[in-house]
């Protein structure tokens, strides 16, 4: 749970939503008269796969904050069923399904 | 006028070597949308088409908005900034990000730069857009650059590449994708919020939000240098998750983006020799 005062926390959502917006209508407005340069273009398009990597893996294999690489930890074998259904179905709501219900099946095993 | 036969012609002539499924539903799109007709009609049938072609992806974003929803209120915000969340950022990997953040006590330094590098993806969004939308107002353009979303683009950006549209016509349909996306964001946000409230937390409602992202990252890995990228991240993010101040985000995103990079460039290299 987070300390931060709520009136800190309206300055926060402020700045990352103003910095957002900028970045959204970077081309769209501001240089759109200008190119980007190939560069630029190249390492945005790693942008996706880098940033959502970093959040994925760190929930997964940890447990209240600790790593946890067993199989006590019924994240992993979830998060592998849910992969798989990512892969093959390419559809939000059939991953994020599979994976609970694994979770969830899990727990009930082992519980 | 001129422009416009021109331009019907070399889409003519681009369709004879189209297989015959495509052509076909190009053919379907056309007549159901014309262009041609007082331009009041075009616009809301551009409009319409929009809201057509993203309704499949929205069952999809309803999840996501719901977990996003929920995760803000698991982080101790409170219901209304919760909900206010949603309409400031509009973003739902950098809310999540920040929520996850926010309920470990992380500086906020830390939680923009993170929220950030995620977002970054938008630049590249809207220089791709931009060619489109050079001819309108320049209060339309901050009403599309604050609706851009990946669906919104991606969707967007396949019909314009298909299809022949005026540039008004081009941002309604642009409209018609984006504004459904945003009123079910702040719809599935509000239940969340609701719904979180309640929810016990033996029932780790907290790992869809990694599922979540998984469902998008990993259908879209289309080559070797952005495996690449996301392996490195992905690493990254677990030898370097006892960092202090929770820096390992950003650690692991910038690692993973210049391996990809650098991957991709000796790819190409050797793909010349």
């Amino acid at each position: 749970m987070t300390d931060m005062t709520s009136g800190n926390i309206w300055i926060l959502l402020l700045v990352i939503g103003g910095a957002t917006f900028l970045l959204r209508l970077s081309f769209i407005h501001l240089f759109a008269d200008r190119q980007v340069p190939e560069t630029i273009t190249r390492l945005l398009r790693f942008v996706p796969p880098a940033a959502l990597s970093a959040l994925i893996l760190p929930p997964i294999v940890t447990q209240n904050g600790s790593f946890a690489f067993f199989l006590s930890n019924e994240r992993i074998p979830a998060a592998i069923v849910a992969a798989i259904v990512a892969v093959i179905t390419r559809n939000t709501l059939y991953t994020i399904c599979s994976g609970m219900a694994a979770l969830w099946l899990y727990q009930a095993l082992l519980g | 006028m001129r422009y416009f036969v021109h331009r019907s012609l070399t889409i003519v002539k681009k369709e004879a070597h189209m297989p015959e499924l495509i052509k076909k539903t190009m053919e379907s799109a056309r007549s159901n949308d014309d262009l041609s007709g007082e331009s009041g009609k075009s616009i809301s049938s551009a409009f319409w088409a929009g809201v057509r072609d993203i309704s499949p992806i929205l069952l999809g974003i309803f999840p996501f908005s719901l977990i996003a929803g929920v995760a803000q209120i698991g982080a101790g915000l409170e219901p209304f900034p919760a909900v206010a969340m949603s309409i400031i950022v509009f973003a739902g990997a950098a809310q999540l990000a920040t929520a996850d953040l926010l309920g470990n006590n992380a500086p906020a330094v830390i939680i923009c730069l993170t929220a950030l590098i995620i977002n970054l993806r938008f630049v590249m969004y809207s220089a791709s857009l931009s060619p489109h939308f050079s001819g309108i107002s320049r209060f339309w353009k901050w009403i599309s650059a604050y609706l851009l979303t990946d669906q919104g683009y991606a969707v967007s950006i396949i019909r314009y590449s298909q299809q022949h549209h005026l540039p008004g016509q081009k941002l309604w349909f642009y409209l018609g994708c984006a504004i459904p996306l945003w009123v079910l964001w702040l719809i599935g946000t509000v239940i969340g919020v609701i719904v979180g409230l309640k929810i016990p937390e033996s029932w780790s409602l907290d790992f869809a939000v990694p599922l979540t992202f998984m469902a998008i990252m990993l259908p879209n890995l289309r080559d070797w240098a952005a495996g690449v990228a996301a392996l490195t991240s992905g690493l990254i993010s677990v030898v370097a998750f006892n960092l202090p101040m929770n820096i390992s985000i950003i650690v692991a995103a910038v690692s993973g983006i210049l391996v990809g990079f650098f991957t991709e460039s000796l790819l190409r290299r050797k793909a010349h020799d």
